[in-house]
């Protein structure tokens, strides 16, 4: 039961509605709907949310203004805080990110024999990718290819995506399931074996394969115990805060910070990989976050300030079933699984108004239509939202599902009172994926020598829209594609001289040239939430 | 207005609103959170913390970002907690019963106090899952153990010094490598993929133009 009435008289309309609704197959939107929904609906296109950068790789670019304000920002330290001739840490592959794409690469690097580290300002595992629920793709059922995988992911992603990433997303999938599971992790299987798969948003064949709806959990926590059981060095608490390049402009280390004693520490390595991830706690234009508690875009701002370019740095991911209600959990992901499984959305007056699995871009922007220009939503203490039917997956597919398929969102609404078998839940979009990020070759480098990058800090594999279930696979996939080269490039690499961090200096120029002024410091690390008194 | 209440901060009184989670309460409070945060969702496991209600006995386990915060709450975060993790080498181990008696021998010295299960964030059954890890019963132990966020809390509670998500994480690497039905499609497809079957498929559509591609995005048939 809903705590405030009002809730549990509108849900009765839609209760009333469900077996009109299940029966229904909504229609699918014709490419031109969906271009003109996108154009007037979706937060990329608010052109007053973004600055053009002035500095820098990307300088005559629109980004998001908070991500500009960090790119555009000064260094925590100058050159002259750090003793770069004697290094704290001396290794093969750094790589600085704990979550998935960070542990796939440590153990790539570490298969392939070289010396790996991970710095990581939380903990190994604190990342988006323990959060991702719903699951990953791959076309390994016999209907299925990885060429209609690549249709379906080029399409989605607005015909933006690099081809040759995308060919490597696309090709290497199946593998990568493989890899997982030879590691241990449970997928969801038939007793034959068979992968349960459904569908995601935008998909065309059902290749979504999961781990109840704990899939990026069950997967994170096998690559956390897989990168231990190796020996691999995490240190943790510890945050990259600059780049070290050599006298040839390769990169050749990082300057670290302990987060606690922010004492400053110097590692130097052959090859860095950036797998930082995503930027869901900049809060883009007021939204609530899906996000891990680091989201803060660190890896785009150190690739940046040291020449990287991004791609595609403009668009973001809005999830569209954010939790509306309780405020508890405002903004916290609702699993897309759970439209996979059968759940429509519905306006206030019971009306299944879109079809449930269209991609999350078009979902997201038909769901803020119609809690804005039709007034069709719910309005909650935070705002407003639509309901998403829950109880429609046991009334198509039989009681029990629900605790056996999604039983993290099952308990994530039971502390509040809400038990989603017999209630619908209100959802509202959610900042839960940076598209864009830094620029890289299929072997996972950079536009600098010897740092490489991977997971949600890239850009270009998913052009500018993401399909469920791709970002796991391309953490994975892309992971440890960074581990691999970053190992072999480290063999044919000699001890790095020259080690300088003449690049702040020089970007703090080009800052001046270009007249901007600013206090900010970045990268950020972690979002303010303490209330001043 | 809304409604204050009193919740005591590692003993420390605060005055929050009513209604937050003891996360945002400690934020509220003015702490900027670094260790004990992680995933703010309850996926992570970062922010075991124990309460007890003013004038009550009973101790209570939970996730700060998954808990509301309640009148005369005394609270105490648990960021960390040592838990024991053995190594090994997944590819070499094998899912005996062994393996568990030479890895994680103290789990045979339960004593059945069931403090673990009480203390849960996740409200699993966990003596029960060590119980079926005793037998070697690892598919027992990974489907009861599967929604473990490894927080910690069960251990810093038992008297056997057991670490249980450890153990689990075994069981279910055991029974997710070498148990569970293996999946035939899947490897077959890796070797398609290997044998090139797929490459001029792909190739194709990448030399594609896009007009030519959204005509076929745009028709393709969609799976029921």
């Amino acid at each position: 039961m809903y705590k405030i009435d009002k809730y549990n008289e509108l849900a009765k309309i839609v209760a009333e509605k469900r077996p009109a609704n299940a029966a229904l197959e909504p229609r699918r939107m014709t490419a031109e709907e969906k271009d003109t929904l996108l154009e007037t609906f979706h937060p990329d296109y608010k052109k007053g949310e973004f600055t053009v950068l002035t500095a820098g790789q990307n300088k005559g670019e629109k980004v998001p203004t908070q991500l500009a304000d960090l790119l555009q920002g000064h260094s925590r330290i100058s050159a002259d805080d750090v003793d770069l001739s004697n290094p704290d840490y001396d290794t093969d592959v750094l790589i600085i990110g704990g979550g998935g794409a960070g542990s796939s690469a440590a153990i790539e690097a570490d298969e392939a024999g070289v010396k790996a580290m991970i710095v990581t300002k939380l903990r190994i595992g604190d990342a988006n990718t323990m959060m991702a629920e719903g699951g990953i793709q791959a076309a390994d059922k016999p209907n299925d290819s990885p060429a209609v995988h690549y249709l379906d992911a080029f399409g989605g992603g607005h015909f933006a995506a690099k081809p040759e990433l995308l060919e490597k997303l696309v090709t290497k999938a199946p593998e990568a399931i493989q890899w997982l599971n030879n590691l241990g992790v449970e997928f969801d299987k038939e007793a034959d074996g068979t992968m349960i798969t459904t569908h995601g948003g935008g998909t065309s064949r059902k290749r979504m394969h999961a781990a109840k709806d704990y899939s990026g959990a069950e997967i994170m926590r096998t690559l956390r115990d897989e990168v231990l059981n190796r020996g691999i060095p995490v240190v943790d608490f510890t945050a990259a805060i600059e780049i070290i390049l050599d006298k040839d402009g390769k990169a050749a280390g990082a300057v670290l910070m302990n987060m606690e004693t922010k004492q400053l520490l110097v590692a130097r390595a052959k090859t860095v990989v950036i797998a930082t991830g995503g930027a869901g706690r900049l809060h883009y234009q007021g939204f609530p976050t899906s996000n891990h508690y680091g989201a803060t875009a660190d890896g785009l701002v150190l690739g940046y300030r040291v020449g990287a370019k991004l791609l595609y740095a403009d668009t973001l991911q809005y999830h569209p079933t954010g939790a509306a209600y309780p405020e508890q959990i405002f903004g916290a992901l609702v699993t897309e699984k759970v439209r996979s499984l059968g759940a429509k959305l519905i306006n206030i007056d019971g009306e299944a108004f879109m079809h449930p699995l269209e991609t999350r871009d078009v979902t997201a922007a038909s769901i803020i239509r119609e809690c804005s220009e039709r007034g069709k939503g719910i309005e909650t203490e935070q705002g407003v939202g639509v309901w998403l039917d829950t109880p429609m997956i046991e009334y198509k597919n039989g009681e029990g599902t629900i605790e056996k398929r999604i039983p993290a969102m099952m308990r994530m609404f039971g502390k509040y009172g809400i038990d989603i078998r017999k209630e619908p839940i209100l959802v509202y979009p959610t900042l839960h994926y940076q598209n864009g990020g830094l620029d890289i070759t299929p072997d996972g480098m950079t536009g600098v020598e010897n740092l490489f990058a991977a997971g949600e800090v890239v850009g270009g594999i998913h052009g500018r829209n993401r399909l469920m279930g791709n970002s796991l696979l391309d953490v994975i996939v892309f992971g440890r594609n960074a581990g691999i080269h970053a190992a072999a490039k480290a063999k044919e690499t000699a001890q790095p001289q020259g080690l300088t961090l003449e690049h702040i200096k020089k970007f703090d120029a080009e800052l001046n040239e270009a007249g901007i002024e600013t206090d900010t410091v970045s990268p950020k690390l972690l979002p303010n939430y303490a209330r001043k008194a | 207005m809304e409604k204050m209440i009193n919740i005591y901060l590692f003993g420390k009184k605060y005055e929050v609103p009513a209604g937050l989670t003891i996360m945002n309460a400690m934020e509220y409070a003015g702490y900027q959170l670094l260790r004990g945060c992680g995933c703010r969702n309850g996926f992570c496991g970062a922010c075991a913390t124990i309460y007890r209600i003013k004038d009550k006995q009973e101790l209570h386990a939970c996730l700060a970002c998954q808990t509301e915060v309640e009148e005369g709450m005394y609270v105490a975060t648990l960021p960390f907690f040592p838990l024991v993790k053995q190594i090994y080498n997944i590819e070499e181990i094998k899912p005996t019963e062994q393996i568990m008696m030479q890895l994680y021998p103290e789990i045979y010295s339960c004593i059945g106090c069931n403090a673990c299960t009480k203390a849960c964030t996740q409200e699993l059954s966990v003596m029960q899952y060590i119980a079926h890890a005793q037998r070697g019963e690892y598919e027992k132990c990974a489907e009861l153990s599967f929604d473990c966020v490894m927080c910690g809390v069960c251990s810093s509670r038992c008297p056997a010094g057991i670490s249980h998500p450890q153990v689990a994480m075994l069981a279910r690497r055991l029974n997710g490598k070498y148990i569970a039905p293996e999946c035939g499609h899947l490897a077959d497809r890796v070797n398609e993929i290997n044998d090139g079957a797929f490459t001029s498929l792909i190739e194709d559509l990448m030399q594609k133009p896009v007009e030519e591609l959204k005509e076929l995005y745009n028709t393709r048939e969609i799976e029921k």
